[in-house]
C-alpha cells in the first residue's frame, strides 16, 4: 500500500493552524509556522482556496478558513444556485429531445425536483418543483444513489415501496442496477413508479467530480423508449451531453 | 443539403456576444468576450468603440468554428446592441473621437435638468415620444460638441459621423472608411431624442434643439431590411436587421401583437408592451418608443417602462451587505422566512424611473423592528422587482387601450422561482418563460432570418416559441392590494430625499 501522501498532510495542517490560530494569517506567517518553502505553501492555499477550504481577504492578502469547511456535512452547492448555472443547458436538452426536463438532489431519501422545464409543444403542464420523488423509482434517484450521493442502506434497511409491478425492491436488484448505472454513467426507470410514464437520468458533477445532482428527461414511455422498452439511445445521448455541459459549468473538469 | 443557420451578434453593455442559430429557433453555439468598462470620473461610464470592433472580429470565427460551420453556411447577419450608447468617428480614418459615452453615464445629467425646466417635457414628448433623461443620445452629442474643440464644424461637414454600436458596428462590417453604410433602424433611432417618432424621420426643430448637423446623421432604416452584404469578416453575407437590445427581446419573445408584452430582467429591467401601429402617448411616465419596423410595413410602437435597480439590488446584498455568496443565493434565504415580516426596500439608488421619474427619491427600508432577519431583507430585496414591475403594468393597463393579461419574461432573474411566482402573484396575469432564454439574440436573428427569406413569416417564428415555465396567480386579493399599499407607502417615503440646491 502507497504511504501517506505528503501534499495532502501539508494541507490538512495548513487546515489545523488557520482553525487554531488566532485570525487571518499570511503566506510568510503559514510558511513559517510549518517550515514550508512559501511556493509550496502558496500552492496548497491555492488549491484549498478553488475549493473554498480557505478564503483569503481582498484588501490584506491574509489567509482564514473557508465558509465551505462549516458546510462539509451538507450539500454545498445551493440548489437555487444549481438552477440559475442549469437553466441554459436544460432549456436546449428540452428543445432537442422534445421532452420535459427535470433536475433534482437528494434531499432525506428522496429526489427534491429542484427545476423543471415543460415539454416544448405548449400544452398545459404544471411546475414540478418542489415535489419529491422516490430513490429507487425513478431515474434521478437512481443516478443520485449509484453515485452515493444519496446513501443506499436506509433505503434498503426499510422496504422499499413497491409502486408498480416494476418498482425494483429487493436489495440485491436494487444493487446490481445500480452498478449498471455506474457503468453506463446513466439511468433509465421504466414504469417503475407510474405506469404508462418513464425517465432517463444521468449525474451532475460538482468540484472534484462528486456527484450533486441529477438532470433527465421523462414523459410517456411510448415516447422515452422504443418498442421493446428501450429507452431511446438519441435521448439518452441528449440527457448525457446536457449532464456532462452543466458539469463543466459547474468546474467538473473531466466531464 | 447543407444546413444554413443566422448569426447574431449582441452587442451588450458588458460584451459582445455572437451565437448561430438554426431553422427552429434552437441555439447551437456561442462565443463571447468581455469588454472594458472606463470610468474615468463620478458618474462617467465609456467604452472603447475599437475594442468592441476587435472584439467582434474575434467572437465571429469563434463562433462559426464552435458549431464547425463555415461563411457560406450563414443566411444572414442579425444585430442587437446597447441602446443610446454614442460612438462619434471619422468618416476617413475610422478613429473614434474619444470613448464611446454609455447609457449609464449620468454627466449630461446638468444639461437634461435645464432641457426639462426651459423648454419642458412636452416639446419633447410631443416630437420624440420621450421625456428627457441622460439615457439619451443627443444631449450627449451636444456635450461632445460642448467640450470637443472644432467637433461641431466637423461634424457641419461631414467629416465625423455619429452612431450608436449597430451604426459603428454595420459602418465596419460594410467597408469602414472604403464606402461603409452609415446607417440605423428606427428602434436605435427612436432613442436619440432626435427621430420624430411619427414620421421615424430626423427631427428639423430637435436637430436645430441640439445643435446636431444633419450631415453627422447616419440613414434611418427599417429594422428588419436587407441593408446590404458584409465585407469584412463574413463577405458576401446579407445583414439583415438591427434593433436596440430591448426591442430585440421583444421580437425574440415573438411579441408581434397588440397588447403582447415581455419584461427583460437583468441588471435593470425593461418592459415593452406591443401597442400596434397607433402610437400611444403616455400620460403615465412611460416612454414611447418603436417597438419594430418590417421592411415598408407600418411602424409597430410600443411602450416601454424602464426600472433601473433589480438585478442589480440582488448584487448590492450581495457585494456590499455580503448577506449572501451567489445571486441565486437569495432564494434561499428568502424561503427561510415565510413572508416579509413587513420589511419593504425601495431601491432608489439613482432616483427612481418609471413610471415615477424622480431624481430626488433616495433608497429607503421600511418597517424595520427587531423582529427582522435577513432573511425578511431577502424576500423584501426580491418583491421589490415584483411591486416595481406592478407599477410599470399598472401605467401601461392605464395608458393602453387593453389589459395586461400574460407577461412574458426573460433574463438572468428569471431562475428565481420563487420570484417567478412572486410577480404573478402580485400582478395577477400568467407569468411564462420561453425556452430559450437568450431572447435579444434570437430576436435579432429572427428579424434577420426574415428579411432574407429564411423564415416566411412572423407566424412562422411564433411556432419557434415555446412555454419552458409558467407560474399562476395564487395570491389572495385581499392580501395583494394590502401588500400593494404598503409597497406604495414606502415609495412615498423615498421622495424628496435629496434636497434641490
Ligand atoms: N437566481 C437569481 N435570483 C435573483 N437574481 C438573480 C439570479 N440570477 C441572476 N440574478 C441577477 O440577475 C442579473 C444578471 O442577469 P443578466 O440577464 O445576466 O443581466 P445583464 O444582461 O443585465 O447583465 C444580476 O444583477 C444578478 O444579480
Amino acid at each position: 500500500m502507497a504511504g501517506p501522501v505528503q501534499s495532502i498532510e501539508r494541507a490538512a495542517a495548513i487546515l489545523r493552524l488557520l482553525a487554531g490560530g488566532p485570525g487571518r494569517l499570511g503566506l510568510g506567517e503559514v510558511a513559517a509556522s510549518l517550515g514550508l518553502a512559501k511556493g509550496t505553501t502558496h500552492g496548497i492555499l491555492r488549491t484549498l482556496q478553488s475549493v473554498d477550504f480557505v478564503e483569503q481577504d481582498e484588501a490584506t492578502g491574509k489567509y482564514q478558513l473557508g465558509a465551505a469547511l462549516l458546510h462539509l456535512g451538507t450539500s454545498y452547492l445551493d440548489v437555487n444556485e444549481l438552477r440559475s448555472r442549469s437553466i441554459n443547458w436544460t432549456d436546449a436538452l428540452a428543445a432537442r429531445s422534445g421532452e420535459a426536463v427535470r433536475l433534482g438532489v437528494p434531499l432525506e431519501g428522496k429526489v427534491l425536483i429542484v427545476h423543471h422545464v415543460f415539454r416544448p409543444d405548449d400544452t398545459f403542464q404544471t411546475l414540478d418543483v418542489g415535489s419529491l420523488l422516490p430513490l429507487h423509482a425513478s431515474a434521478l434517484g437512481k443516478v443520485l444513489l449509484a453515485y452515493g450521493a444519496a446513501p443506499l442502506e436506509p433505503l434498503v434497511e426499510g422496504e422499499p415501496e413497491a409502486y408498480t409491478r416494476h418498482t425494483i425492491v429487493s436489495s440485491q436488484r436494487l444493487n446490481r442496477a445500480l452498478a449498471e448505472t455506474r457503468d453506463a454513467g446513466w439511468a433509465a426507470a421504466v414504469q417503475e413508479m407510474i405506469m404508462g410514464e418513464a425517465d432517463i437520468a444521468a449525474p451532475i458533477r460538482g468540484q472534484g467530480g462528486l456527484v450533486v445532482g441529477a438532470v433527465g428527461v421523462s414523459g410517456p414511455v411510448e415516447r422515452i423508449c422504443d418498442s421493446k422498452g428501450h429507452p431511446h439511445t438519441s435521448l439518452v445521448g441528449l440527457t448525457r451531453n446536457a449532464a456532462r455541459a452543466i458539469s463543466r459549468d459547474l468546474g467538473a473538469a473531466r466531464w | 443539403m447543407v444546413e444554413r443557420y443566422v448569426i447574431s451578434i449582441d452587442q451588450g453593455t458588458m460584451s459582445t456576444r455572437c451565437i448561430l442559430f438554426d431553422h427552429r429557433g434552437r441555439l447551437v453555439s456561442v462565443a463571447q468576450k468581455e469588454h472594458r468598462q472606463h470610468f474615468p470620473k463620478p458618474g462617467w461610464v465609456e467604452h472603447d468603440a475599437i475594442e468592441i470592433w476587435s472584439n467582434l472580429q474575434r467572437v465571429v470565427p469563434r463562433a462559426l468554428d464552435n458549431a464547425g460551420v463555415g461563411p457560406d453556411q450563414i443566411a444572414a447577419i442579425g444585430i442587437a446592441n446597447q441602446r443610446e450608447t454614442t460612438v462619434v468617428w471619422d468618416r476617413r480614418t475610422g478613429v473614434p473621437v474619444g470613448h464611446a459615452i454609455v447609457w449609464q453615464d449620468t454627466r449630461t445629467d446638468a444639461l437634461v435638468e435645464k432641457l426639462r425646466r426651459e423648454v419642458g417635457d412636452d416639446f419633447f414628448v410631443e416630437h420624440c415620444g420621450l421625456s428627457p433623461t441622460t439615457y439619451f443620445s443627443a444631449p450627449r452629442i451636444r456635450w461632445l460638441f460642448d467640450h470637443v474643440d472644432d467637433l461641431h464644424e466637423r461634424a457641419e461637414s461631414g467629416e465625423v459621423l455619429f452612431g450608436t454600436m449597430e451604426s459603428w458596428l454595420i459602418w465596419n462590417l460594410t467597408g469602414g472608411p472604403a464606402g461603409g453604410l452609415h446607417i440605423t433602424d428606427a428602434t436605435n433611432a427612436s432613442r436619440t431624442m432626435l427621430m420624430n417618432i411619427r414620421t421615424l424621420a430626423w427631427d428639423d426643430e430637435l436637430l436645430a434643439y441640439f445643435g446636431v448637423p444633419r450631415p453627422m446623421l447616419p440613414e434611418i432604416r427599417s429594422s428588419v431590411e436587407s441593408y446590404g452584404v458584409a465585407h469584412a469578416l463574413l463577405p458576401d453575407v446579407r445583414i439583415g436587421a438591427a434593433l436596440g437590445d430591448q426591442q430585440a427581446a421583444l421580437f425574440g419573445q415573438t411579441c408581434f401583437a397588440p397588447g403582447e408584452a415581455k419584461c427583460t430582467y437583468g441588471t435593470g429591467s425593461f418592459l415593452l408592451l406591443n401597442t400596434g401601429t397607433s402610437l400611444v402617448r403616455s400620460r403615465h411616465g412611460l416612454l414611447t418608443t418603436v417597438g419594430y419596423k418590417v421592411t415598408d410595413q407600418p411602424t409597430v410602437y410600443a411602450l416601454e417602462g424602464p426600472i433601473a435597480v433589480t438585478g442589480s439590488l440582488v448584487q448590492w446584498f450581495r457585494d456590499r451587505l455580503g448577506l449572501i455568496n451567489s445571486a441565486p443565493e437569495i432564494e434561499t434565504l428568502a424561503r427561510s422566512v415565510e413572508d416579509n415580516g413587513g420589511c419593504y426596500i425601495v431601491p432608489a439608488f439613482s432616483g427612481l424611473f418609471a413610471p415615477h421619474w424622480r431624481s430626488d427619491a433616495r433608497g429607503v427600508i421600511v418597517g424595520l423592528t427587531s423582529y427582522i432577519t435577513k432573511g425578511h431583507l431577502a424576500r423584501a430585496v426580491l418583491e421589490a422587482t415584483g411591486w416595481q414591475t406592478r407599477e410599470v403594468v399598472d401605467a401601461m393597463n392605464a395608458d393602453a387601450p387593453l389589459a395586461l393579461k400574460e407577461l412574458k419574461v426573460d433574463g438572468g432573474m428569471t431562475a428565481n422561482n420563487l420570484l417567478m411566482q412572486f410577480l404573478a402573484d402580485v400582478l395577477d396575469v400568467p407569468v411564462v418563460r420561453p425556452m430559450v432564454s437568450e431572447t435579444v439574440s434570437l430576436g435579432a436573428a429572427y428579424a434577420a432570418g426574415l428579411a432574407v427569406g429564411y423564415w416566411p413569416d412572423l407566424e412562422g417564428l411564433r411556432r419557434n416559441w415555446h412555454r419552458a415555465g409558467q407560474w399562476l396567480p395564487t395570491m389572495d386579493p385581499g392580501r395583494r392590494e394590502a401588500e400593494y399599499d404598503n409597497w406604495k407607502r414606502a415609495v412615498e417615503r423615498s421622495f424628496g430625499w435629496i434636497r434641490s440646491q
